[in-house]
């Protein structure tokens, strides 16, 4: 893993720095590496007075904390992004047939191409959803899809984040922040926007509203509550689309619809973009202990007077043993081939698949089909003899719960340290807005890092950062 | 607005308020010891009294010192009035209605929470006293101040107003309360040396020490100390200034929402009531039973607000 030749560098090939880099590298080249190191202090100092952080589970001293923001930014020419984003675009109309499909006729399964069990064992699939389509006919009006690359025109989808992805504030402030700190570099190289994503996103969930909805539909985010570790997306959101932030006690059901305890009575909601789990959206159909969402509230959904986005039940579409499908997905709803490649995927309920991943654990990733956040995962080439021993237990108790993929040779774009720029592996997550009528995604997206060197996990759970990502104008 | 919204901010000015009110308070205290020779112990427990938590101060410490009072009312998280506790709430609750806020009013109550978290993490020595309490009245301007130049004048604004004025009216009334026996006129006490610490005790913790010479020409007595604090519409802290404030708030939310307000009522008689009466009156009356009844009006007046704007269920 050491072999630094093997990863593709995006700021600088063999003859010099890549053609999106060119200005960026010029313009650094002419900077005082202790004039950035001070600004990269200040960036921080910045997060911290704002209150852009969010919170670790289980961790009382550091409640809160900062996401390391790196001040190198991560570029991408126009043309890459707009395969990119077409790629994205397809994948965003496949996983909303795909959700449509499963939930009302499934002919998917019916054709054979996805297994049955794969659906009916999955414990993201809610059989509430069944024979019910949602206002609009949209499933995920917001998607984050995690991207990685390894070399010129190589992009993989590493998975896809239709329940409630996160990080599109990091992605609005990192660039409020870059603009503050470096406003000169913004009118040497012509950088595309991403501050329209707030008017986009409220447009986008206004659009997807019930038909039956009058005047200006009425958005609402729901979060629960300030110890979520992303309370800070929750607020910036609603603070940024102009909305009310709303928690589960805040709602009830009034004569058929959703309404929210103002100030001067309760007012009518039409649209709900949750940030609550489905488990805990409605304690009268899920979980009875929850106290997050608000009781009724699938009721009013089935009634057609409610839009949640995403829709509950989204999360079949996350699922890992899924992802190994997209790629047929993709072609079966769009007619067309997958412009994004899908990593190769081996699915552990498979005996065969099952052998081959234990003879391999030291040269494989292997991911719970369920998890998110870099919990519960084995990066083999990077775990000791002991945790490769432990993990092939977890395996061989439950296969289904797993699969496993090669180790990608993931692409570098440095880091600023105080000695220099220094490679570091990255991902991409660019963020797609789905209504019934468009399909928008933002140019650029979040570009986690991950800080140590040849580490290959970029949460921040794991203690990831992340850079301002750039697509260039031209 | 959401209900909740509402109560958010009206707790979280309550909150900044009375942060504000203890650091003035132990500013009083502390002065009073350091400027006598004799019974500091004493002046700590009449600031403990005035903030009404000799139980649970005593539950808690076995002596009264500058070092004790000033942990227990600055930075002890078992007591939910100390400065600490009340701005990490006013924090938590400006994190809650954050979409209300302008960002520059966010950033002072986030950069006032990080400063005091920092200043208060280990106990206090005598030596910080000063600066510490410097700097919570700094910040608690600074969040004022970004408050009065940035937000929009409209029902987020009264709510932040009401959440002031409730609380500094009721933190003048408990003072007052708490001195009565030292502001009113009896022939024994009169002019004595007591007397005397305790009105400048009670002059220095609404901070006004100074502003009592500036606006009053007449003596140093209790009649005029106790009149200033209640009925001077001059002073930011008397009873008549917030119940006015209080009043003119309820109006314009009531403007706006165009329905029945019972608070709007009440806080019209609690203003008619103190526009109503001299000092005399209120020394025949009783100035305790004046000054707890206002008490239990301004919580009256607050719990209705509370009902009308649905801060709750």
């Amino acid at each position: 893993m050491s072999n630094k030749d093997a990863f593709f560098d995006e700021m600088r090939a063999a003859s010099g720095a890549r053609a999106p880099y060119a200005d960026y590298d010029a313009w650094f080249g002419q900077q005082d590496v202790a004039r950035l190191a001070q600004k990269s202090r200040e960036a921080e100092q910045f997060f911290r007075r704002t209150g852009i952080t969010f919170n670790v589970y289980g961790q009382a001293d550091a409640e809160e904390r900062l996401i390391p923001f790196d001040l190198v930014p991560r570029i991408l020419s126009n043309a890459e992004w707009s395969t990119l984003s077409r790629g994205v675009e397809q994948r965003v109309r496949a996983i909303n047939a795909f959700l449509h499909d499963i939930y009302n006729r499934q002919e998917i399964l019916r054709a054979g191409i996805v297994p049955t069990e794969l659906i009916a064992r999955n414990d993201a699939f809610l059989p509430q959803m069944m024979d019910f389509t949602p206002p609009g006919g949209v499933y995920t009006h917001i998607v984050g899809t995690d991207i990685v690359r390894t070399g010129d025109d190589e992009f993989f989808v590493l998975e896809d984040n239709a329940r409630t992805p996160s990080g599109v504030s990091y992605m609005l402030e990192n660039r409020e922040t870059m603009l503050q700190m470096f406003p000169e570099l913004f009118s040497q190289i012509k950088v595309q926007r991403v501050s329209d994503y707030p008017k986009n996103l409220r447009a986008s969930l206004e659009a997807s509203a019930p038909t039956n909805c009058e005047g200006r539909p009425f958005v609402v985010v729901l979060t629960p509550g300030i110890h979520n570790s992303a309370y800070f997306e929750h607020s910036f959101l609603a603070d940024q689309m102009g909305v009310e932030l709303v928690e589960g006690h805040d709602l009830r059901v009034v004569d058929g619809h959703i309404a929210v305890r103002t100030t001067r009575g309760y007012r009518r909601v039409d649209v709900i973009y949750r940030r609550v789990d489905d488990a805990f959206l409605d304690p009268l159909t899920f979980n009875p202990q929850s106290m997050l969402g608000v009781p009724g509230i699938m009721d009013v959904y089935r009634a057609g007077n409610i839009t949640i986005a995403n829709a509950p039940g989204t999360g079949v579409a996350d699922d890992k043993a899924i992802y190994s499908y997209m790629p047929q997905i993709v072609e079966f709803y769009t007619g067309e081939r997958a412009i994004l490649k899908n990593v190769e995927t081996h699915r552990c309920s498979d005996p065969d698949s099952l052998k081959y991943v234990l003879d391999n654990l030291a040269e494989l990733v292997v991911k719970e089909v369920h998890g998110s956040g870099g919990y519960g995962m084995l990066v083999g080439p990077a775990a000791s003899k002991d945790e490769i021993a432990r993990f092939r237990e977890k395996l061989k108790a439950r296969p289904g719960n797993y699969i496993a993929q090669p180790t990608l040779s993931l692409s570098t774009v440095p880091i600023f340290t105080e000695q220099g720029l220094a490679p570091r592996h990255v991902d991409l997550r660019p963020f797609a807005l789905a209504s019934p009528h468009e399909i928008s995604i933002v140019p650029g997206g979040l570009t986690r890092v991950a800080l140590t060197e040849g580490s290959l996990v970029v949460n921040s759970s794991q203690g990831g950062g992340t850079k301002d990502t750039w697509v260039l104008e031209r | 607005m959401l209900g909740k919204t509402a109560g958010g901010l009206y707790w979280m000015f309550r909150g900044l308020e009375r942060a504000e009110h203890t650091a003035r308070l132990i500013d009083a205290g502390f002065r009073i010891a350091l400027t006598r020779s004799t019974d500091p112990a004493s002046d700590w427990r009449s600031v403990i009294a005035t903030s009404a938590q000799q139980a649970a101060f005593e539950a808690k410490y076995d002596a009264y010192t500058s070092r004790t009072v000033s942990n227990f009312l600055l930075r002890d998280l078992d007591n939910p009035s100390s400065v600490l506790s009340v701005i990490k709430a006013a924090r938590d609750n400006a994190r809650m209605v954050r979409t209300a806020l302008t960002s520059e009013v966010w950033v002072a109550v986030n950069e006032t929470w990080m400063v005091l978290t920092e200043m208060l993490k280990d106990s206090l020595t005598e030596a910080e006293l000063p600066l510490i309490l410097d700097t919570i009245r700094q910040q608690s301007g600074l969040v004022r101040g970004a408050l009065y130049g940035t937000m929009l004048r409209n029902d987020v604004y009264n709510f932040c107003r009401l959440g002031t004025f409730i609380e500094r009216a009721d933190s003048t009334a408990r003072l007052i309360d708490v001195k009565y026996h030292a502001l009113l006129p009896s022939h024994a006490s009169v002019g004595s040396r007591l007397d005397n610490v305790q009105w400048e005790m009670i002059l220095r913790s609404v901070s006004a020490h100074r502003s009592f010479r500036h606006a009053v020409e007449d003596d140093f007595n209790a009649a005029n100390i106790a009149e200033f604090l209640i009925l001077d519409e001059r002073f930011p802290r008397s009873l008549a200034f917030c119940a006015q404030r209080i009043n003119e708030n309820l109006t314009l939310l009531h403007k706006a929402y165009g329905d029945d307000s019972a608070c709007l009522t009440a806080a019209q008689a609690f203003q008619a009531r103190i526009d109503g009466n001299t000092i005399s009156d209120i020394f025949e009356q009783g100035l305790h039973e004046y000054v707890s009844q206002s008490i239990i009006d301004l919580a009256a007046i607050g719990m209705q607000i509370e009902q009308q704007y649905r801060f709750w269920r």
